[in-house]
């Protein structure tokens, strides 16, 4: 009754393309984001800002980018972090070396330079596929950690490796409060999430789902696998690296390579599982469930049970809890909180009747 | 020419333990198609069980700390918890699972890796253990007198224990009834069980035979650089040899060992030096890659054939 496509007519083919072709989606989707860029700045407050929404939205992107090539490819990726590691100095490196570099233009570049190293390490999956070529994305883990780390030109030899991002100046005003930071992070998240929806429904984006499907009965019928899997890779390592861009200049500030670990990579591929594999609104679901999971298992495990556990066991706790939750999770939903939303929907559309 | 070999055979050895890792990855993946990440935190949970039992049973029994009993019964008691382990996970975690794409399954066991890490910390603490298994450390008399090479006779004992675990295996799968059912499931799932192969069974013999083997690594990996989180760490160590060797493969594992073994301490002390060092973390990866790039399906990995 709520969410019903019936009666929405296409008279033109630019209404039959749109993104949101139904207009509850429409509409929901504009009130999240005015609420998200209007509402929220002014509710929230310094805390939430800085160490829960900031992330969040780092964290939406990242998962968007390996949800692009895991999700929507098929491509299984172990390197994110290592992508977001290029981003992140990508983009300190471009402001750094070019006097008068704009900040928006820094983080494209460093996009596109984490594009670029994506393209070189998605080479061998035109030969490896499945577990294999996630092993093989482990090369890039470790190596441009290794890299970045070794060669101190990275990191303006700075002696402990540690970067400090620059101030964010866009058109004279400079960002450095939570709420223009959070804003300007919420205005890129936004544009390159529905950049994103649009593009996987693009012929690039069903060519990567056919190759997903069945690379060999993709590449019968006429798509060129190699092509497709690269575009994939570039696209998401791009993601990636705005997100590692982001993760540097407006949510820590400092960064060291050491930061994009493998256990980093880890959470971003917990993110696509819990939220959705395959599914744009799910990369920010999961997101949000992951960044807030270990927050919420802080508060609530000294409350539940009061000092009985020592800190350090409160701290296996956590990993135990953790580690158990997203076992139950795989269990009950393994296609994720999408799915539970889309679960909601029918309803939605149904209710109140049975049929 | 002396250095050369020392180097060799140094990183031969070391091979052997990645490959006592990579075997119990091999010896899950083949029977199940379950990539199990989880074996790392096996290997830790392992020795930590196997510590901590060393360490209160003589308050618990009144035996002599140190002693041949509490050894082997400390040893017996870890091996019964990885193989309850085994167990547990195989009931309560993976046939949930079954049908579920090989990437679910494989983040599953990511999540297992943190609920065993989590548990074997919070019952036997996070602190770094020694772990004693009497043999010495040092290096063999007779290698340094004729040939000056340094070898250690604990390096030596564990490449045979590998050695003597790998075989015991192979006539295990090639000649008791379990080994060939094992195999049966391995070849083909659907047909195991059409000619009566208690798939469930299998697999949880299959686990429980990983616990085993991630306590004969974990034990050695103890004893060589103490009982501690890094221990989790030799999983990934583990994989490159699992690509190399090929995931389905046995022999495969052994000789994958070998070769990063080897190649990794070499290009350490022959190329590191001009690129600042270090190399160690990635080069195995990056070996193994080059090496996929001329054969997919690793070493000795069954060759996949696509059809539409």
């Amino acid at each position: 009754m709520f969410y019903r496509e019936a009666g929405q007519f296409k008279a033109s083919y630019q209404a039959d393309q749109q993104i949101f072709p139904i207009i509850q989606d429409r509409v929901g989707i504009a009130i999240v984001i005015a609420l998200a860029a209007l509402v929220i700045p002014v509710i929230a407050n310094e805390y939430w800002l800085k160490a829960i929404l900031v992330p969040v939205l780092i964290f939406s992107l990242a998962a968007i980018g390996l949800n692009i090539l895991t999700g929507y490819a098929g491509q299984l990726s172990l390197g994110s972090a290592a992508f977001m590691a290029v981003g992140a100095f990508g983009a300190y490196n471009f402001m750094l070396r070019i006097d008068g570099m704009p900040f928006l233009v820094a983080l494209v570049l460093g996009g596109l330079a984490a594009a670029a190293v994506g393209v070189l390490f998605g080479l061998p999956s035109l030969r490896i596929k499945g577990f294999y070529l996630a092993v093989a994305t482990l090369a890039a883990q470790f190596f441009i950690v290794w890299a970045l780390v070794k060669f101190p030109w990275f990191s303006n030899y700075s002696s402990s490796g540690v970067i400090t991002a620059q101030d964010i100046v866009i058109l004279g005003y400079t960002f450095d409060g939570p709420v223009a930071k959070y804003l300007l992070t919420l205005a890129i998240v936004v544009v390159l999430a529905l950049m994103a929806k649009n593009l996987v429904r693009t012929s690039t984006g069903r060519a990567w789902m056919a190759v997903r499907d069945m690379d060999v009965a993709a590449e019968v019928i006429g798509i060129r696998p190699m092509r497709t899997k690269l575009i994939a890779f570039a696209v998401s390592s791009f993601y990636c690296g705005v997100a590692g861009g982001l993760y540097a200049f407006t949510y820590l500030g400092t960064v060291e390579p050491e930061g994009f670990n493998l256990d980093l990579s880890f959470r971003i591929l917990f993110m696509i599982i819990i939220g959705g594999v395959g599914s744009i609104m799910g990369s920010f679901l999961g997101a949000a469930f992951i960044v807030l999971l270990p927050i919420f298992l802080d508060n609530v495990i000294p409350h539940l049970f009061g000092n009985l556990f020592s800190a350090s066991f409160a701290s296996n706790l956590q990993l135990i809890v953790f580690g158990g939750l997203i076992i139950f999770f795989l269990i009950v939903e393994p296609h994720g909180l999408a799915r539970l939303w889309q679960i909601g929907k029918e309803k939605l559309r149904l209710w109140p009747f049975p049929h | 020419m002396q250095f050369f070999l020392e180097v060799l055979i140094g990183g031969l050895l070391s091979g052997v333990l990645y490959a006592l890792v990579a075997l119990g990855f091999v010896l899950i993946f083949k029977a199940s198609g379950v990539f199990n990440f989880a074996q790392g935190a096996m290997v830790f949970f392992a020795a930590l069980t196997f510590v901590g039992f060393t360490e209160v049973l003589p308050g618990w029994t009144g035996l002599a700390e140190g002693g041949a009993v509490v050894f082997w019964l400390a040893f017996v008691l870890a091996l019964v918890s990885m193989v309850v382990l085994g167990i547990a996970t195989e009931k309560i975690v993976l046939r949930p699972l079954v049908n579920q794409p090989p990437i679910t399954l494989f983040m599953a066991t990511i999540g297992l890796s943190y609920l065993v890490e989590g548990i074997a910390q919070g019952i036997w603490g996070a602190n770094v253990r020694g772990l004693e298994l009497g043999i010495e450390d040092v290096p063999i008399e007779y290698m340094m007198e004729h040939h000056n090479i340094l070898i250690s006779s604990f390096d030596l004992f564990a490449a045979a224990l590998a050695g003597v675990l790998v075989g015991s295996l192979a006539l295990f799968f090639q000649y008791t009834k379990v080994g060939r059912a094992l195999r049966a499931v391995a070849d083909d799932h659907q047909a195991a069980l059409s000619i009566g192969i208690p798939l469930q069974h299998i697999w949880a013999i299959v686990w429980g035979v990983a616990g085993f083997v991630a306590l004969v690594a974990g034990l050695i990996w103890g004893a060589r650089n103490g009982v501690q989180f890094a221990l989790t760490f030799t999983a990934l160590k583990a994989l490159p040899v699992l690509i190399l060797g090929g995931f389905t493969s046995v022999p495969g594992a052994i000789v994958g060992g070998l070769i990063i073994g080897a190649s990794e301490k070499l290009a350490e002390v022959y190329v590191g030096p001009f690129v600042g060092g270090g190399i160690e973390s990635w080069f195995p990866y990056v070996l193994a890659l080059l090496f996929l790039l001329v054969r997919p399906e690793g070493l000795f990995g069954e060759r996949h054939i696509d059809r539409v």
